[in-house]
């Protein structure tokens, strides 16, 4: 909500409250400011000037010295290029050190060597325009003949000595300006000679000049504009529709403050309004929080229409056929309307508000809009068919043109005005195009309606189109403030003389709305806010708010439909009592469950053991593409493809939920390969999600690793897993070849299991997908589930006797077959010892010299220790030597 | 005799003294003191001397060798002393050469702040609870009184999973409010961080993806008071004990009253900078009181208990704490962004 603080002062006076103290105050009482700004900070030490003498540039052909008076003891000059002044004409005169919208400063300085000691000023300079701003200010050129340029020199249209009387074509012909006098503001009054002859015409041609030579029709008895003459714009570089704004404002005098003459003087406050408050989205209630905030007294108007006679209930019939979509409509009819441009008060209040000034009654709805926060509708009556207005839902298939062009489909829930043939507006969002204000419309019917606000929300959703109508009805607007609005419009139309308001006003109440009554609970209030706040400042605060209190009744107004409970009362007084006056203790509450539960305990434990192993944490979107599956070559009837699916992605990338970690992981790798990072080492403790039957979805939490570099090999990776696993205190573990599994390199991938709980996978990726991420160097990482983690940890460690007795140590190396695996091997030591063996360490694995093809040796460290003596070197003997005879049977593996 | 030993003592001390290395002294011993050396040679000369001589001759001799040896010894502790300098010496490193690295990996900057501020609020005796990411409709929104037409619902912001709009990715940490006191009843008292998702387009200061904070206290007698004394302990810890912060109305569906908190700007003390906009202000986080509405969708009497609720985004709490400039960089992972924390 845009809010100018001048508009502000009709309603409540703070024009001695800084923009500051403004900004401050109603921030804490719930009105947040967003920005304050002054418009005049863009603009300064311009003023009106008056031409008192114009001669001609003594050298260009197209400048004027100008001597104004700009209100000071002698006159200024000031050089201009433009060519619609005259003299006595009001013009902007930016002054020496002044300063133009966009930051554009103007200094004194020499044009042609001619001394200039400002600028004059266009609409275009000052920030404004015609179209918008100042339509009397347009500006209509003629055709300068002495300003022709040919576009083919060598074929000019006009002669470049062209003389009075020379016929151009046709019956127009060359005229030279004798005389040029202002008649009136625009109006010029000509004498023309056309070679010897005389001729006199009245014109809106601003450009014209004693000596210039233009383009006359004898026939019509008209100066010819370029439009007439057909010609293009280069073929006439000086007669622009642009040139110094001429000044056509009351009560202005040379040197005046353009700023003040504009309305620049003025504070813009941007507000943010919370939905719960759309009376706030208007002058009126954000002056009611104003007159609270500041205590000051608001001046409320009541407007009043004095009428035309006649009776708007023989005009126009009015059906609502739901009241539940539309409790209320409210319509006055203006008749003999003139459309014309809105006086300067309130195209300034417009545009200080944020909105374009149209014309005046397209003006007037939006006028009252800002004013009382109740969009208005404004239709040509004579395009409502049979003089009935129907409120209902759109029939199949029904379509309209909106005001901004677009051909709509309307569906069956989507609320429109009709008339008895068509939808001539889609209710609260935007008008037909059928209907539209125009230049010749005489009969207006003013619409001030309340409709349902989650219907226009739905329908503005899907036709697309928000508008600011529609933003403020899907809040929910005060269904008593129909009559107020319709009546303001009328009210403006007859101020503007915009036309004649017919007798009656059409109020079609569908809808039934009582006022929330609630309990005045002082004790209960204090008791939610933690405070001591008088019973009377309560009262005090909620009718500064206008709610009316009757013992301890309360009567909550009927724009504030947010109000309906103490708690909402409790608001609003701790509202103006200050929310920071409020005290500052510490609650109750304390509960059993407090600190991390063992979960997370888990969790973080997890983490510091994977930083410890120099893994860096990472975060990745949860969300990914299904083509990641492709990249991770999952086959295609793999359940892990059995994804959740949002229906409205941002985009393809980000349109399913992970059911794995790896393309996450493998797509962070990659950048960072991408990045030329030489190595990375990656974790996350990240979730996965699966499909339940109830629609909702299981979020596993997968624990992975990624990591490639110089370093890097599968029993690096692997180490780190197990670093984890025995942190984890996680028992009887099992590495088990995996060349199953397709994003993995079929020889270098290993599922992990803790007895018969399998606890996940690492390995070294497929080239394949290495290749598919367009990475040319070996990837490696684990996934492991955070749950089986969790299932199988460890139980408190209890304290071992330390050993009192010596350990003896023996190597050996067994030959055995290539296939047989160190796992097997250590599996069968570990039996074939009789309850001596402490430890088993693999050392070595040789191939080559000395050993045979197909054979490999393998050397382990074996560490045998009693519990209650010093063993003899025959003990261990013994149990090597079971160890060895196992190894034989079993495996074939003998003592090299 | 006896000039030949004081010979012997004179010349030995001074060979003694002279030596540079243990070899060398160990020469001097054999030379002096050894089976054939010249102090022995004198001694064996001892029996040809008379009665009266052979006792006073063999004192000497004595005195001598304990002379001897005593230089000896000496000089050897030298010699030790001097080679281990030498030694020492020849051992120096050059310590400005950078010692052997041991890698350590880092928490992602974005959990180091969370960890730190998870860790405020047990301190103050919260629990942290984990909850859904795919949620219901009616958690995310209804439960949380949030209206029907609430633009926050919209296909437009929210990802939804299913047409009937009834499942969806959480928009806010706020539903677990309501599982909260649906799982646990009254006293709560929690936080919940968590994974949130809304339709923006990634920029520098947007992500589909982000993370909030939710807290939630509900008991008897909870006040605005207990509110605004909890919060602002909680920011005193986070931002430092001299933090000035102001609270300010605000609407949020699912508290009553409600409010927005903001941190005086540490920059320019709030007299407005470009780091708050020119505002003086920087806003940390939402909160209220639990709507009655709210507490009764959870079964939970309003007329009894009271309670309050806050909710705070993490990374831009992460982004102002280390001066991250792009939302950007929280999410791509480099390594080189990552290791700085």
């Amino acid at each position: 909500m845009i809010l100018s603080r001048k508009w502000l002062n009709e309603y409540v006076d703070l024009h001695d409250i800084s923009d500051k103290e403004f900004n401050d105050e109603m921030t804490l009482s719930g009105s947040k400011v967003e920005t304050i700004t002054c418009p005049a900070d863009e603009l300064k030490n311009v003023v009106v000037g008056k031409i008192l003498s114009m001669e001609h540039h003594p050298d260009s052909d197209h400048m004027w010295v100008c001597q104004l008076d700009v209100g000071q003891a002698e006159p200024v000059q000031i050089v201009t290029g433009a060519w619609n002044i005259h003299v006595g004409d009001l013009v902007p005169a930016a002054l020496h050190k002044s300063l133009l919208p966009g930051g554009i400063k103007i200094e004194k300085g020499k044009l042609r060597g001619v001394p200039s000691n400002g600028m004059l000023c266009s609409l275009k300079e000052m920030g404004l325009t015609a179209d918008h701003d100042y339509p009397y200010a347009a500006i209509t050129p003629a055709a300068l003949l002495n300003d022709y340029k040919p576009l083919d020199p060598e074929k000019p249209s006009v002669p470049a000595d062209v003389q009075p009387g020379h016929k151009i074509y046709g019956p127009v012909v060359a005229a030279k300006v004798l005389e040029c006098a202002t008649t009136a503001y625009g109006q010029y009054h000509v004498v023309l000679d056309i070679n010897g002859v005389t001729a006199m015409v009245d014109t809106a041609c601003q450009n014209l000049h004693e000596g210039d030579m233009v383009a006359y029709n004898t026939k019509s008895e008209s100066i010819c504009t370029l439009a007439d003459l057909h010609a293009e714009q280069a073929e006439f570089p000086h007669c622009i529709t642009d040139g110094i704004w001429i000044l056509n404002e009351e009560n202005i005098q040379p040197g005046d403050d353009m700023a003040k003459v504009i309305g620049f003087d003025d504070s813009i406050v941007e507000f943010e309004i919370t939905p719960n408050r759309p009376d706030c989205l208007s002058v009126i209630g954000l002056a009611r929080e104003a007159s609270a905030t500041f205590r000051r007294p608001m001046n409320l108007h009541t407007p009043e229409v004095k009428g035309c006679g006649g009776s708007i209930a023989e005009m126009v019939d009015i059906d609502i056929e739901d009241g539940d979509l539309c409790p209320r409509y409210t319509a006055r009819m203006v008749k003999n309307v003139k459309i014309q441009p809105s006086p300067a008060w309130m195209r300034e209040r417009l545009r200080n508000s944020g909105v374009r000034p149209i014309n005046n009654i397209v003006d007037i709805t939006n006028y009252v809009m800002l004013e009382y926060g109740q969009p208005m509708h404004a239709f040509d009556f004579s395009c409502v068919d049979g003089g009935h207005i129907i409120v209902r839902t759109a029939r199949e298939g029904e379509t309209i043109q909106t005001l901004d062009g677009n051909q709509r489909k309307l569906t069956t829930n989507m609320l429109c005005i009709c008339d008895e043939n068509k939808p001539v507006c889609v209710a609260g969002v935007m008008g037909g195009a059928n209907s539209e204000i125009v230049g010749d419309t005489a009969m207006v019917l003013f619409e001030s309606a309340n409709f349902n606000g989650t219907s226009i929300h739905r329908t503005a959703a899907a036709l697309n189109m928000r508008t600011d109508a529609s933003s403020r009805y899907e809040k929910g607007l005060d269904p008593m403030n129909t009559m107020k609005a319709v009546e303001r419009a009328c009210e403006l139309v007859e101020l503007l003389g915009a036309g004649e308001v017919v007798d009656g006003v059409m109020d079609v109440i569908a809808k039934d709305s009582n006022p929330t009554i609630l309990k005045l609970e002082p004790t209960k209030v204090n008791g939610l806010l933690g405070t001591d706040v008088s019973e009377a400042e309560m009262r005090r605060i909620l009718e500064s708010l206008d709610f009316q209190l009757d013992g301890d009744q309360i009567t909550v107004p009927s724009w504030r439909s947010d109000v309906e409970h103490y708690s909402d009362i409790a608001e609003e007084v701790a509202r103006f009592y200050g929310y920071n006056v409020i005290p500052d203790t510490l609650s109750n509450g304390l509960t059993e469950r407090r600190g991390y539960n063992e979960v997370q305990k888990v969790e973080n434990e997890l983490g510091l053991v994977c930083r410890s192993a120099g893994y860096n944490e990472i975060i990745t979107y949860s969300f990914i593409s299904p083509t990641y599956y492709d990249k991770i070559d999952l086959p295609a009837d793999s359940a892990l493809r059995d994804s959740l699916k949002i229906l409205n992605p941002l985009g393809e990338d980000t349109s399913i939920m992970r059911t794995t970690t790896l393309p996450s992981m493998l797509e962070i790798l990659t950048r960072n390969y991408n990045f030329r990072n030489k190595s990375a080492m990656l974790y996350e403790l990240g979730r996965t999600y699966f499909k339940r039957a109830d629609g909702l979805a299981d979020e596993p939490k997968v624990l992975s690793l990624g990591a490639y570099g110089a370093d890097m090999d599968f029993f690096s990776i692997k180490g780190v897993v197990e670093t984890i696993l025995k942190d984890l205190r996680i028992s009887d573990v099992k590495f088990v070849a995996d060349r199953t599994n397709p994003s993995y390199h079929p020889g270098r991938c290993a599922v992990v299991f803790s007895g018969d709980k399998l606890l996940g996978t690492v390995g070294q990726l497929h080239p394949h997908v290495a290749k598919n991420y367009g990475v040319d160097t070996e990837l490696y990482a684990a996934e492991l589930s955070f749950d089986a983690l969790y299932a199988t940890k460890g139980a408190d460690p209890v304290y071992q006797a330390l050993p009192k007795f010596p350990a003896v140590t023996r190597d050996i190396a067994v030959v055995c077959d290539k296939a047989v695996t160190v796992g097997e091997l250590e599996d069968c030591i570990r039996r074939g010892a009789k309850g001596l063996l402490k430890a088993v360490t693999l050392f070595d694995i040789y191939t080559g010299v000395g050993i045979a093809p197909g054979k490999k040796s393998v050397a382990f460290n074996l560490t045998l220790r009693a519990d209650d003596r010093s063993l003899t070197a025959e003990e261990a003997d013994a149990d090597v030597k079971s160890v060895l005879a196992l190894l034989e049977r079993e495996l074939g593996a003998v003592l090299r | 005799m006896k000039d030949q030993l004081e010979a012997i003592r004179k010349g030995a001390l001074e060979s003694i003294a002279g030596t540079q290395a243990a070899a060398d002294l160990d020469a001097l011993r054999v030379k002096y003191l050894g089976k054939k050396g010249e102090l022995t040679a004198v001694l064996k000369q001892m029996g040809g001397l008379s009665a009266e001589l052979r006792p006073i001759m063999g004192q000497m001799a004595n005195e001598v060798r304990a002379a001897l040896e005593n230089a000896i010894e000496a000089q050897s502790s030298v010699l030790a002393e001097k080679a281990l300098a030498a030694k020492l010496e020849s051992e120096t490193v050059d310590v400005t050469i950078p010692g052997k690295p041991v890698e350590i990996g880092h928490k992602h900057a974005m959990y180091t702040v969370l960890d730190e501020i998870k860790q405020v609020f047990l301190d103050m005796g919260f629990e942290i609870m984990d909850g859904p990411e795919v949620e219901l409709e009616d958690y995310n929104f209804t439960k949380l009184n949030a209206p029907e037409s609430h633009p926050s619902r919209d296909w437009t912001d929210t990802f939804y999973l299913t047409e009937d709009s009834k499942i969806l990715l959480r928009t806010q940490t706020s539903p677990m409010q309501i599982r909260a006191m649906e799982e646990h009843g009254v006293p709560i008292r929690m936080i919940s961080p968590g994974r949130v998702y809304r339709k923006d387009e990634v920029d520098a200061t947007h992500s589909p993806m982000f993370h909030q904070i939710e807290g939630l206290v509900v008991d008897k007698d909870i006040t605005m008071a207990d509110l605004k004394g909890t919060l602002n302990a909680v920011i005193k810890k986070i931002y430092g004990p001299q933090s000035v912060t102001r609270f300010r109305p605000h609407h949020f569906p699912f508290t009553e009253p409600s409010c927005e908190v903001d941190l005086q700007c540490h920059k320019c003390g709030g007299k407005g900078c470009p780091t708050c906009k020119g505002e003086g202000w920087i806003e940390v986080l939402g909160a209220g009181m639990v709507h009655p509405k709210v507490l009764r969708n959870c079964g939970i009497d309003p007329d009894e208990y009271s309670g309050f609720a806050f909710g705070m985004g993490l990374e831009r709490f992460a982004m102002g704490r280390f001066k991250i400039s792009d939302l950007r960089l929280i999410f791509e992972n480099d390594i080189r962004f990552l290791e700085q924390f």
